[in-house]
């Protein structure tokens, strides 16, 4: 009930017993492996025999499939060190990276599923379409400093310490897949960001040069409030950013300065202090900095 | 009423292109191999037993105080005492006549409230009761078939969860309500004659730790006391705050609210049982 047995890259979460086996003396002799085959017309798990190797991670497995038994199995991989994000997969149905997954964490003997990412759509086999995740990063509105002052800017070390958890992120979308909004609930894609670009907003509103104020925009726009917290998220994200804790909760906290709460609104109005900017505003704003960007308008 | 936007009436709608078919084995069909329905169950016998417990604690209205006894042990639902059917001996009383209602009743309203709203009992319940979703990776209860039971998702959105967001008010109770809880301890310490300890004064200081811990860790008290503000090196005493109390108890804030609400739960047994004649405290010194 009480997380005491953690590790680093389970966001603080109680580690299932599968993952606690002592390493490799376990690794039986042959490994029986379940991998999905098909596109978006259908498919099916395709079983998998082939002899342990010491020392290997999922995506190895994989590679040695490929190299042997199936020539035309489609895998995405890039760096095979955790970096790049690109071979994100469901192992056992947990969303996680293949490279970053040893065979000594699971269960000895017993067949291994690995299927693509259930969030996404399909191109073929274990790769899929993670492109809607790019469509809502044009959603955020970028960095957005003050004038420069003729010193230039300057940021205090404490201030940009804050955010360096939130750079961590290798857009693996381990978190958008295993979101229950995103992945269940197809009808809100259109208005939420999820959690890689609730990491994103977060960092930007706690970014000392930046003088947006996306609170409305994050509660209409990015639909903060359909995240309930249940910390999903958190659970699978490879780096160890504590999603929900660090980012969406004090996001979540923002908007209720912005919009929930009568005392800071009284206290805006003491202190006139100006009223947060609307969801519209901020989304020209945002518009406006992205034609620029790209050499328009 | 729903806060979001309809984004397809906007001038500036939001061009997210959602094509494609999704691959891979059916989203009801759970390929975890894992026990992962345990949390979820014992996170709902928890819960209900703490209810079970705390419902009779209230209705009870008797044995709550130490009445007659060489000690002044307070249970902690019934703190603070203010209403004319508390034992004259309560420090806090009396301020009003409730009649023969328990005045647990009216005091446990605030604690509840903020456990209610707390952002971890929500995720404790939104997965073990709402099963939305029951673990990660499992499909949200009745998601999978069109017109099922989770068909239509709001999240906290709308009324009534969007209440969720009163949680920092229930907050500012709280700490109200630890600094209450601080007092019955020490007065724990109350023994005729002058000061003494017994073995319910170290339930009650155990007590008061964990209340503190659970409400210094609270996200919202992490929010006002220091993560709102912009700059932290313009706030330089804030940030130490949020950076070496709230932070750090926050990151086990799921540790404390278990461990306040079963040690609440306990100390106020205690006081019944020594209020009641069932054991006898014994004293150290
Ligand atoms: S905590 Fe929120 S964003 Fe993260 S997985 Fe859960 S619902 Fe999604
Ligand atoms: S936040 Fe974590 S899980 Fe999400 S995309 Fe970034 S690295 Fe992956
Ligand atoms: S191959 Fe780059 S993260 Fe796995
Ligand atoms: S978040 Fe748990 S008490 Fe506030």
């Amino acid at each position: 009930m009480m997380p005491i047995d953690t590790e680093p890259g389970t966001g603080g979460q109680p580690l299932p017993a599968e993952h606690k086996e002592p390493p490799s003396s376990r690794v039986p002799a042959e490994i029986v492996m379940k991998l999905w085959r098909g596109d978006a017309g259908g498919g099916e798990f395709v079983e998998y025999r082939l002899p342990a190797e010491e020392g290997e991670v999922v995506l190895d497995v994989v590679h040695r499939i490929q190299a042997h038994d199936a020539p035309d199995l489609a895998v995405r991989w890039n760096c095979k060190a955790g970096k790049c994000g690109s071979c994100s997969a469901e192992i056992n149905g947990r969303p996680r990276l293949m490279c970053m997954t040893r065979m000594s964490t699971l269960p000895p003997g017993e067949p291994i599923t690995i299927s693509p990412m259930r969030g996404f759509p399909i191109m073929r086999d274990l790769v899929t379409d993670v492109s809607y995740n790019f469509e809502v990063a044009k959603q955020i509105p970028a960095l957005r400093p003050g004038p420069k002052p003729p010193e230039g800017y300057r940021m205090a070390q404490i201030d940009i310490d804050r955010g360096q958890e939130f750079r961590k992120c290798i857009e693996c979308f381990l978190c958008q897949n295993v979101c229950h909004v995103i992945r269940d609930h197809e009808e809100h894609k259109a208005h939420y960001a999820g959690p890689r670009f609730f990491v994103r907003l977060a960092e930007l509103e706690m970014h000392p040069l930046d003088t947006l104020d996306r609170r409305a925009y994050i509660r209409e726009r990015m639909g903060i409030g359909l995240c309930n917290i249940t910390k999903c998220c958190t659970e699978v994200c490879p780096e160890d950013i504590h999603i929900t804790d660090n980012a969406i909760i004090p996001l979540k906290e923002r908007v209720v300065d912005a919009a929930f709460d009568p005392i800071a609104w009284l206290g805006r109005k003491i202190r006139r202090r100006p009223s947060p900017m609307s969801a519209s505003e901020v989304a020209a704003l945002g518009a406006a900095a992205r034609s620029e960007a790209s050499g328009g308008g | 009423m729903s806060v979001l936007q309809d984004t397809s009436t906007l001038p500036d709608p939001i061009p997210v292109h959602i094509g494609g078919v999704r691959g891979g084995p059916p989203r009801s069909e759970v390929l975890r191999p894992d026990r992962w329905w345990v949390q979820p169950l014992v996170v709902v016998l928890g819960l209900l037993g703490f209810v079970v417990y705390a419902t009779w604690a209230a209705f009870r209205n008797a044995h709550y105080y130490t009445a007659g006894m060489p000690r002044d042990y307070l249970s902690p639902f019934y703190s603070p005492c203010i209403v004319s059917s508390c034992p004259t001996k309560v420090v806090w009383g009396p301020a009003g006549n409730i009649g023969a209602v328990s005045p647990a009743l009216l005091i446990l309203i605030f604690p509840l409230g903020f456990r209610l709203t707390c952002y971890y009992y929500r995720k404790a319940y939104y997965r073990s009761f709402w099963a939305s979703p029951p673990a990660c990776a499992v499909a949200d209860a009745g998601s999978t078939k069109p017109g099922g039971l989770r068909a239509s998702y709001t999240g906290e959105t709308r009324f009534p969860l969007i209440l969720q967001n009163v949680h920092r008010y229930f907050w500012y109770v709280a700490v109200i309500f630890a600094g209450l809880l601080t007092w019955d301890a020490v007065l724990s310490f109350r023994f005729p004659g002058g000061v003494g300890m017994g073995l319910g004064s170290l339930i009650f200081v155990v007590n008061a730790v964990l209340i503190w811990a659970y409400t210094l860790g609270c996200h919202a008290c992490r929010h006002v006391c220091g993560g709102g503000v912009k700059l932290f090196s313009k706030a330089p005493v804030r940030y130490r705050f949020w950076r070496s109390v709230v932070t750090p108890l926050n990151s086990h804030h799921q540790l404390f609210a278990w461990s306040s609400l079963i040690w609440i739960a306990w100390t106020d047994l205690y006081v019944f049982l020594v209020a009641s004649g069932t054991i006898h405290d014994p004293r150290f010194f």
